[in-house]
C-alpha cells in the first residue's frame, strides 16, 4: 500500500552532480596545468620536452627570488604574530562579556578591513604613508608593509578565535572559580588551553592572507621591498620563461600544503 | 541596615565597571591599529579628493572639486568650458555589469555544487569543503596567471585545438571581456560556494520530505522549499562575490591587458602613470559609496526580516 509510488531519493536533484564536478574541474584545471608545466624541461613555455626539476633549481638559486622569499616570510610572520596577539585580546574582550560602551563600534572597526575593497585600502594606505613621509618625515621602511598587512590580518585572525570562544561553555570556568581560582588562573589554566585551536586557525588564516597579498603590497612597497607575488608579477612583465611557472608552482604548493595541514590538524582535534 | 546593602551594590557596580574597563583595554590594541592604519588612510583620501593634483603625483594643498568634476566632465582646452564626458562613468557601468554577470554565473554553478556537497555523507562533506577551500586561500595572482596560460593564443586550449586540426588559427580569448568575466568567475566561485554550503548544510530535510508527501515534483521542491530556505546563504554568497568583483584589480590587469579597464585598474592608474591622486581618491570614494550602499541595503533587509519573524 504505502509503496505504491516508486521510492525516490528525496535529497538528489537532477544534474546537480554534473555541475559540482564541472565546478571542481573549473577550479582545478588551471592550477594543475600550471603545476605540470613547471616540471617541463624545455625552455619554451608551452612546448613540452620532458619531466625535470630544472626550472625549480633555476628559480631557487636566483638571488632575487631568495630575497623576495626572505621579505615575504619576514612580513608575513611579523604581521601574523601581531595580528594574532591583538585579535586574541580583542576576542576575549568582546565575546561572552557584558556589552560595554563602544563595543559595537569597536566590533565594526575590527571588521572594516573585510568590507572595504582591496584596491581602496591599497591606494588609501599609499596616500597615508606618503603623507606621513612628507609632513613628518616618518617612514618605517618594510615596516610600512608590515603595518598595512596587520590591518587586514586582524579580522581574519579575529573571526575563528571569536567563534571558538562563543562555542565554549562557561561550565569549566565556573568550576575553576568554584575551586577558588583567581580570574587570571582560570584564564591561564582553563580558557586559554581551550582557546588554542581557535588561535591556531586564526594565525593560519592571517599568515596565508598576508603571504598571498599582492594588491596592497604592490601599492605600499618601496624600491627593493619585493615580495614573492610582486616578484612573479615583475617576471610576467618581460619575456617569460618556465621559471615563472616554477615559482608560481612553489607558491601554490606551499599554500596548498599549508591549508591541507591546517585542515588535518583541525580534523584530528574533532 | 540599608547602609551595608548599599555598599554591596556599590561594590558590585564598581566590579562591573572595572571588568568593562578591562574588556575595553583588551580590545584597544586591535581597534587602535585598524583606526590608525586602516580608517585614517580612508580619511586621508577623502581629504585628497578635494585637493589639486601636483604635476608629478601627490597633491597640492589647495581646495578644488576638480576631481569630482573630472569624473563626469572634461574641461575644454580652448574655452575652459565643461563638457560631459562619460568615459569614467562607462568604466564604472562596465565594472558593475561584469560583477553582476559574474555573480549570476557563480550562483548558477555554485548553488548546485553547494547543494550536492551538503547532501553527501558527513565524511565526504569535509573533503569537498577542503577541495573548495584550497582555491579560496590560494594566491589570486598565480591563479589568474594560470588562466592566462590556458586561454592565450599559444595557450593550452588553442594548442590542443590546433593539434587536433579543429581550428587552424588560434582563437583570441586573452585581453577580451570574456577573459575578464572568466577570470572573475574563477576567482570568486569559492566565495559563493562556501556560504551557500553552510546554509544548505543546516537545511531541515523533513520539510523536503513533507513536500514530496504532498506530491510535489523535484522541481517544485527545489523552487518552493529548498531555495527559499537557502535565501540567507544566497544573499550572503552574492554579496561576497559582487563586492570584490566590482573592485577587482588583479583580474582585469592580467586578463584585460589594459584594454578593458575596470574600476580597480582605473583607480590604480591615477596613483601610478596617471599621476592624478585626487582623481584616483575621488574614484575610490565613489566606489566605496556604491559598496556601502549595497551593504547597507543588505543589513537593513536582513534586520527588517528578523523583526518580522
Amino acid at each position: 500500500m504505502s509503496r505504491a509510488v516508486p521510492v525516490i531519493d528525496i535529497k538528489s536533484q537532477p544534474g546537480f552532480k554534473g555541475v559540482a564536478i564541472l565546478c571542481l574541474a573549473m577550479l582545478y584545471t588551471p592550477i594543475l596545468v600550471l603545476i605540470i608545466f613547471a616540471f617541463n624541461s624545455g625552455s619554451l613555455m608551452m612546448h613540452w620536452e620532458g619531466v625535470s626539476l630544472r626550472w625549480f633549481g633555476v628559480a631557487l638559486q636566483n638571488a632575487d627570488f631568495q630575497s623576495a622569499a626572505k621579505n615575504t616570510f619576514m612580513i608575513s610572520i611579523v604581521a601574523t604574530i601581531v595580528a594574532t596577539v591583538v585579535a586574541t585580546l580583542a576576542a576575549i574582550g568582546m565575546t561572552r562579556v557584558k556589552s560595554w560602551r563602544g563595543m559595537r563600534v569597536a566590533f565594526m572597526i575590527i571588521n572594516l578591513p573585510l568590507m572595504v575593497p582591496e584596491i581602496i585600502t591599497a591606494v588609501a594606505t599609499l596616500s597615508f604613508f606618503a603623507l606621513l613621509a612628507k609632513t613628518l618625515g616618518l617612514g618605517f621602511g618594510i615596516g610600512n608593509i608590515m603595518l598595512a598587512h596587520c590591518v587586514f590580518c586582524i579580522p581574519f585572525a579575529f573571526m575563528p578565535i571569536r567563534a571558538r570562544l562563543e562555542d565554549m561553555d562557561l561550565t569549566l570556568e565556573n568550576a575553576a572559580a568554584d575551586l577558588y581560582a583567581t580570574p587570571w588562573q582560570a584564564f591561564r589554566r582553563v580558557t586559554f588551553p581551550l582557546l588554542i585551536p581557535g588561535i591556531a586557525s586564526g594565525a593560519a588564516l592571517a599568515f596565508i592572507v598576508s603571504f598571498d597579498d599582492f594588491t596592497i603590497t604592490q601599492m605600499v612597497a618601496g624600491p627593493g621591498q619585493t615580495t614573492l607575488p610582486l616578484y612573479i608579477w615583475d617576471q610576467t612583465r618581460r619575456p617569460m620563461t618556465p621559471e615563472v611557472n616554477a615559482i608560481s608552482a612553489i607558491l601554490l604548493l606551499f599554500s596548498i600544503l599549508f591549508i591541507v595541514i591546517s585542515f588535518l590538524i583541525a580534523r584530528k582535534r574533532k | 541596615m540599608p547602609a551595608p546593602q548599599q555598599t554591596a551594590a556599590e561594590i558590585a557596580l564598581a566590579a562591573q565597571k572595572q571588568s568593562a574597563r578591562r574588556h575595553q583595554l583588551l580590545s584597544l590594541p586591535s581597534v587602535l591599529i585598524i583606526t590608525l592604519f586602516g580608517v585614517l588612510p580612508l580619511l586621508v583620501i577623502l581629504v585628497y579628493s578635494f585637493l589639486k593634483a601636483a604635476p608629478y603625483g601627490g597633491v597640492e594643498w589647495k581646495f578644488s572639486t576638480n576631481a569630482y568634476l573630472n569624473f563626469l566632465f572634461q574641461r575644454d582646452i580652448f574655452d575652459d568650458s565643461l563638457q560631459f564626458s562619460p568615459a569614467y562613468l562607462y568604466i564604472y557601468l562596465r565594472s558593475i555589469l561584469f560583477a553582476i554577470s559574474t555573480t549570476i554565473i557563480c550562483l548558477l554553478i555554485g548553488f548546485p555544487t553547494a547543494y550536492f556537497m551538503a547532501t553527501r555523507p558527513p565524511e565526504q562533506r569535509s573533503w569537498w569543503v577542503l577541495l573548495i577551500t584550497i582555491p579560496f586561500w590560494s594566491n589570486l595572482l598565480v591563479r589568474t596567471l594560470a588562466i592566462m596560460f590556458i586561454i592565450r593564443d599559444e595557450g593550452v586550449i588553442n594548442t590542443i585545438l590546433m593539434n587536433w586540426h579543429i581550428i587552424d588559427k588560434p582563437i583570441t580569448m586573452l585581453y577580451t571581456n570574456f577573459a575578464i568575466v572568466l577570470g572573475l568567475l574563477y576567482s570568486y566561485l569559492p566565495f559563493m560556494v562556501l556560504p551557500l554550503y553552510s546554509s544548505l548544510e543546516k537545511l531541515d530535510f523533513r520539510l523536503v520530505e513533507a513536500g514530496f508527501d504532498l506530491y510535489a515534483t523535484k522541481r517544485q521542491v527545489l523552487w518552493r522549499i529548498i531555495i527559499p530556505m537557502a535565501k540567507p546563504g544566497i544573499i550572503a554568497g552574492c554579496l561576497l562575490v559582487l563586492i570584490p568583483a566590482i573592485g577587482a584589480y588583479v583580474t582585469p590587469l592580467i586578463l584585460g591587458g589594459g584594454l578593458h579597464l575596470m574600476i580597480g585598474d582605473l583607480i590604480a592608474q591615477q596613483f601610478g602613470s596617471g599621476r592624478n591622486w585626487p582623481l584616483g581618491a575621488a574614484q575610490a570614494l565613489i566606489l566605496m559609496a556604491a559598496v556601502m550602499a549595497a551593504l547597507f541595503l543588505y543589513v537593513r533587509n536582513s534586520t527588517g526580516k528578523m523583526h518580522h519573524e
